[in-house]
């Protein structure tokens, strides 16, 4: 095992809290994700990371913590993204993009500013690709707070969020908000972006939202099952990550590290490559009709 | 700000604003906004990995480019789009965060290729870059027709036996020859913002594709004069002015729209 494991990995401390931290956050991700792939809010969710860097740059600008700054910058994107419409499926991409736009446009300045302003180097890679190792233990508490909200939340609306993902008419029809039910589910989006922006990266934070959670639906239409598959990719991805980017130290005659965030993305590449490829081949055996599909489409997609 | 080392920057720039604004008007069109997102992310790794091996980041961006339009092509024949695209979009930024990490490329290089760089093509480049504008161009005058039908109702085209892949294809092309020519002067993040925003407003003041599609181009020239000017001007990025002054117009255009609409709806009640 030493080749994979290399010394040290499970005495440092700093590793120690990447791994707990890349659990909890992967965690979050996974649950919240299922419902974004299902909702086919994919874009939207990529959205709001863009609006969490312009936040974690913001924050930097600023001198505060950068959770504090993706946190702020998500929530307040899903508000200006409820607004201006994107729950609405008609003309919603221009929406998100426009507000994509604007937030990447002050990412721009801050980032500059940062740059021009202080000594510190690698801000731009530290807020757009995220550096887990540097993360302070004392942040743990918070981000294990915010999980716990984001997840009761979620359990607490569990069913109108299934209903209207699954049709918008037919929840209306049960009674369900759908306003309340989309809005409220924007800001649990928001929180599980701003997490996991800071162990990948606000841009690549994507990855852990979708990938797993896309991964798990092919495996499974079961809801349940494949939430609890998309927790099982997801921390897979992060830890496999983390030991990959520990041990590519020693890889490179150069001695540097390559970044934990390129190590998850590619882990939750292959995962969806395998889920897949697994989904064709069993829909080619088992059913020659479309009823297979049928339950992993969401009804709306695009 | 007109001076000789500026001439590159105001050429390139006004070819790029042109090119996108009227690949831009198709993209919204047929809502394929978020493909256009990702593709530039694809650019961005291409440039990274060309700086790493030390060739032209024009092949690079143009290589890198072509790659994620091809995999978005295929991948989406296959699987729901929205998330294949998303995969996509963060498989190319995490290469090319790690082309980065292992390049001893310093931070405002990186802060160029990611939020645009007004003298972002040198003047060697200028001449590859026309050739790839024109190209583009021309395959958007001979895409013309098709494009727009199959964008209107792809069900009618592909009863009047057009083949809607092919043509999904050529323009997923022409969209990564477009990104890899903007790229470098918008920069990776922001190209979209000037794919979407001016063509998104200019659809909102005409219904007519001819003319809509000759306002969309102009207003992305506006928005790329402006951006320029003011980046030049107050030395801030070229990506800060491209992104806001996009979403202003976009926002500003569609208040006047929903004014005007109220105010002829109230003159006729």
């Amino acid at each position: 095992m030493h080749w994979l494991l290399e010394p040290g990995l499970f005495t440092n401390d700093s590793v120690r809290t990447a791994f707990l931290l890349g659990a909890m956050v992967s965690l979050v991700s996974a649950v919240v994700g299922v419902f974004t792939v299902l909702r086919a809010q994919s874009f939207a969710g990529h959205a709001l990371t863009d609006v969490a860097m312009a936040g974690g740059a913001g924050a930097s600008l600023a001198g505060v913590a950068p959770l504090l700054g993706f946190l702020g910058g998500g929530v307040l994107g899903a508000g200006a993204m409820d607004a201006i419409g994107v729950l609405r499926v008609k003309g919603r991409d221009i929406a998100t993009g426009v507000v994509l736009g604007a937030a990447t446009g002050l990412a721009a300045l801050f980032l500059f500013l940062v740059a021009s302003s202080s000594a510190a180097t690698g801000s731009t890679q530290l807020i757009l690709f995220g550096s887990v190792f540097t993360v302070e233990a004392s942040t743990l508490p918070y981000v294990a707070g915010l999980s716990a909200l984001v997840l009761t939340a979620l359990v607490f609306i569990r069913r109108p969020l299934l209903l209207s993902s699954l049709s918008s008419e037919l929840a209306a029809v049960r009674g369900v908000r759908l306003r309340w039910v989309g809005g409220a589910f924007m800001i649990m989006l928001a929180v599980s972006v701003g997490l996991s922006s800071i162990v990948i990266g606000s841009i690549l934070s994507t990855a852990l939202l979708i990938g797993p959670p896309a991964s798990a639906l092919k495996m499974s239409s079961h809801v349940t099952k494949a939430v609890s598959i998309a927790v099982g990719l997801g921390i897979a991805a992060t830890w496999l990550g983390i030991v990959f980017a520990y041990d590519s130290y020693y890889w490179l005659p150069a001695h540097r590290g390559l970044p934990v965030s390129f190590f998850v993305v590619f882990v939750v590449v292959i995962e969806f490559s395998f889920a897949n490829l697994a989904y064709r081949f069993h829909a080619r055996r088992v059913a020659p009709t479309t009823s297979a599909r049928v339950n992993v489409e969401p009804v709306g997609g695009r | 700000m007109f001076s000789s080392f500026m001439t590159n920057a105001w050429l390139s720039g006004t070819v790029i604003a042109l090119l996108v604004g009227a690949v831009g008007f198709f993209v919204v069109l047929r809502g394929s906004a978020f493909a256009a997102h990702a593709i530039p992310n694809g650019a961005f790794a291409g440039a990274a990995g060309a700086n790493l091996v030390g060739i032209n980041p024009l092949f690079g961006l143009v290589a890198f480019a072509l790659a994620a339009a091809f995999g978005i092509g295929t991948s989406s024949r296959r699987t729901r789009s929205d998330v294949s695209t998303a995969l996509a979009l963060v498989a190319m930024l995490a290469l090319g965060a790690a082309f980065l990490a292992t390049s001893t490329e310093y931070e405002p290089a990186v802060n160029a290729l990611l939020f645009g760089e007004i003298l972002g093509v040198s003047s060697s480049e200028i001449v590859p870059v026309l050739a790839l504008a024109v190209l583009c161009g021309v395959g958007l005058i001979y895409l013309f027709r098709p494009l727009l039908y199959s964008s209107l109702s792809p069900e009618l085209s592909r009863a009047r036996g057009l083949n809607i892949t092919r043509i999904e294809t050529l323009f997923l092309i022409i969209v990564a020859l477009a990104s890899a020519l903007a790229v470098p002067v918008v920069g990776a993040l922001l190209t979209f913002s000037l794919t979407i925003g001016p063509p998104a407003a200019a659809r909102l003041l005409s219904s007519r594709p001819g003319r809509a599609l000759a306002l969309s181009m102009l207003l992305s020239l506006l928005t790329l004069w402006v951006a320029i000017a003011s980046s030049y001007a107050f030395n801030l990025p070229i990506g800060f002015f491209v992104g806001t002054l996009s979403a202003a117009l976009y926002l500003f255009v569609r208040g006047w729209v929903v004014l005007r609409t109220r105010r002829s709806i109230a003159q006729s009640a």
